[in-house]
């Protein structure tokens, strides 16, 4: 089985979100870029198919070379190669159709991607891409077995889940629990060691063109302060939720 | 040419975020002088979303539809658009139509934003006001497809009455075949869900251990309102990952969310911003979230929120 996990490089969570050239660009000024945790949780879920049914773990960003560390630290986790589409991430459609291209020519059975990135959260590139492959979709994953040529895929849906059949080839979107949280990998030094010597090659993009383009950034209004209320008061809060935020 | 809106139902009945995406459909159309079309999939009465300002409803009666199901779903979604010529498509934040929506979007080839938060500020060029960065910030986004696809995030419009007279039109477009089969569906159907609900009740690692949950569940009871915890309460397995909520768990867009025995890390704050009210219960006055709180409690939840419950019990059944 030849699995393919896309990775996105993102701003670390804890990231301060600044706005530079008239609040047209993200300003990545003391910002670290990390793996997108849903990103993450598919990747360790790929290692376990390659430890335990031999498959064989590509990942793929698409991006400037600024995004490379974060592809080595992939390989670092284990993942045997990886591909860099050299062109900016600009709109979901288009890194959608640069995706499409690399699974076409390298031929994989299995894609996982997660279900949104944490900095624009579209939430749209593993479908799309699915939908331009013709491949099976299963987003919000939170538990994915493949047997053969079939699959069974978990979805997280709104107060439950729900459990699937279907088969390869197949697009997923993960998130936590398609495997726990003490499952992730730190990279030791020897994966660091090894990752250094792993293939990373860079391919030009395919023509694309954005269906979106971000005009300008905003940053939501500074809140007022909060209004304290007294434990002995319990009264007042009832009042204040009541009468002036209009909530109960 | 009109404004298509997909109008999701549960059982038959429409959601509440069906009611929302209708009426922010409405406030498009009157922009660009146009109506609103709904798509609905075996509705008990979809007459009702004229209440919302939907004149017509093409109204589909299928059997092989009654599990939601992605790929047909997006396809009649689709058939409905190109049926009404739709410059516009509408639909809703709820994770089934969140997983429709990629897949709509390529066969209407039309650029999909999601997350929208208000109507377009403008129609030509149109450009709609998304969150990103998990709502530390907005992006003003231009869609330059013919076709647009907006995602409206949950609560971000409202409901929105304008009664306008509503022609159901019964709709029978070909179905394709899904490479999907669901097995089984397992749901709460007595408990409302984080994303519907109005009013979220959180619990944090404060409460320090799964037997004191009660004390969420019994507010949570009287307010209506869903349960919800911070990451580690769900890694801890004290209580079951869907309620994590967070930027890396589920997002809350609710009315009011009452966080108790919870810090405010930033990644908790930035899956649950997008709350209209914010409450706090917490030991700690240094604690992060009376930052980011309307309203705050320094006191110990085990004394606070059992009188809390208590008075709201009261304060409800006087307002009943
Ligand atoms: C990549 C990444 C992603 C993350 N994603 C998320 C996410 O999606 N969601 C999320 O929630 N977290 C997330 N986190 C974790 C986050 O950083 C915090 O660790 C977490 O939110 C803290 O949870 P907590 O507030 O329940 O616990 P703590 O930080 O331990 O806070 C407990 C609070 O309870 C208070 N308390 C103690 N006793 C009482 C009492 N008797 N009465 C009232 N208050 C009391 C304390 O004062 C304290 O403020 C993420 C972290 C990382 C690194």
């Amino acid at each position: 089985m030849k699995i393919l996990v896309c990775i996105s490089h993102v701003p670390d969570t804890t990231s301060k979100i600044n706005f530079t050239e008239n609040d047209t660009k993200f300003d990545t000024n003391g910002v670290q870029f990390v793996i997108n945790p849903n990103d993450e949780f598919g990747l360790t879920r790929a290692m376990w198919f390659k430890e335990k049914q031999g498959a064989s773990v590509d990942v793929v960003n698409v991006g400037g070379p600024e995004t490379e560390p974060t592809l080595r630290k992939a390989l670092a986790i284990g993942a045997d190669t990886a591909i860099r589409v050299n062109t900016p991430a600009t709109d979901g459609f288009a890194v959608a159709k640069q995706l499409a291209e690399v699974v076409k020519n390298g031929g994989y059975d299995l894609v996982i991607a997660g279900r949104e990135s944490i900095d624009y959260n579209g939430g749209m590139v593993p479908g799309m891409l699915a939908a331009m492959i013709d491949a099976n979709f299963v987003t919000n994953c939170i538990g994915l077995e493949i047997d053969g040529n079939s699959a069974n895929a978990v979805r997280e849906i709104d107060g439950g889940k729900e459990t699937v059949s279907t088969s390869l080839p197949l697009v997923i979107g993960g998130q936590k629990g398609l495997v726990e949280e003490s499952d992730l990998r730190i990279p030791n030094m020897r994966g660091i060691m090894m990752a250094r010597k792993k293939p990373l090659s860079v391919v030009e993009p395919a023509a694309a063109s954005d269906e979106t383009s971000v005009q300008s950034f905003e940053k939501p209004a500074p809140k007022g302060a909060v209004k304290l209320v007294d434990a002995e008061n319990i009264d007042e809060l009832i009042n204040l939720l009541h009468n002036e935020a209009k909530v109960i | 040419m009109s404004i298509l809106v997909y109008t999701e139902t549960e059982k038959g009945k429409f959601k509440k975020a069906a009611y929302e995406a209708v009426s922010y459909a409405k406030a498009i159309a009157d922009k660009m002088g146009s109506t609103v079309t709904a798509v609905a999939v075996n509705s008990e009465n979809p007459e009702e979303l004229g209440t919302y300002g939907a004149s017509k409803v093409l109204n589909v009666v299928n059997d092989s539809l009654n599990t939601f199901n992605a790929k047909p779903y997006a396809s009649v979604v689709s058939s409905a658009a190109q049926n009404e010529n739709a410059q516009v498509v509408v639909i809703s934040s709820s994770a089934d139509s969140r997983y429709l929506a990629p897949l709509l979007a390529v066969s209407l080839e039309a650029g999909y934003v999601s997350n929208v938060v208000e109507v377009p500020s403008s129609t030509s060029p149109f450009v709609v006001k998304r969150t990103a960065f998990t709502n530390k910030a907005f992006a003003n986004t231009e869609i330059t497809t013919a076709t647009k696809l907006i995602g409206l995030s949950s609560n971000a419009f409202g409901l929105v009455e304008s009664s306008t007279s509503c022609e159901v039109v019964e709709f029978n477009p070909e179905v394709p075949s899904s490479g999907i089969t669901v097995e089984s569906v397992d749901k709460a159907t007595d408990k409302v869900t984080i994303a519907d609900a109005d009013i979220v009740v959180s619990g944090g690692r404060g409460l320090k251990g799964p037997e004191n949950w009660g004390l969420v569940e019994d507010l949570a009871e009287v307010l209506g309102a869903a349960t919800a915890c911070s990451k580690p309460v769900s890694d801890l397995g004290w209580r079951s990952h869907s309620e994590h909520v967070g930027q890396t768990g589920k997002p809350v867009a609710s009315n009011l969310y009452i966080a108790i025995g919870i810090s405010g890390a930033i990644q908790h704050l930035a899956g649950i911003n997008s709350s209209k009210v914010k409450v706090v219960i917490n030991t700690d006055p240094e604690a992060p979230f009376f930052k980011a709180a309307d309203y705050g409690i320094v006191g110990d939840a085990f004394e606070v929120v059992p009188v809390l419950t208590e008075k709201l019990k009261a304060f409800k059944a006087q307002n009943a």
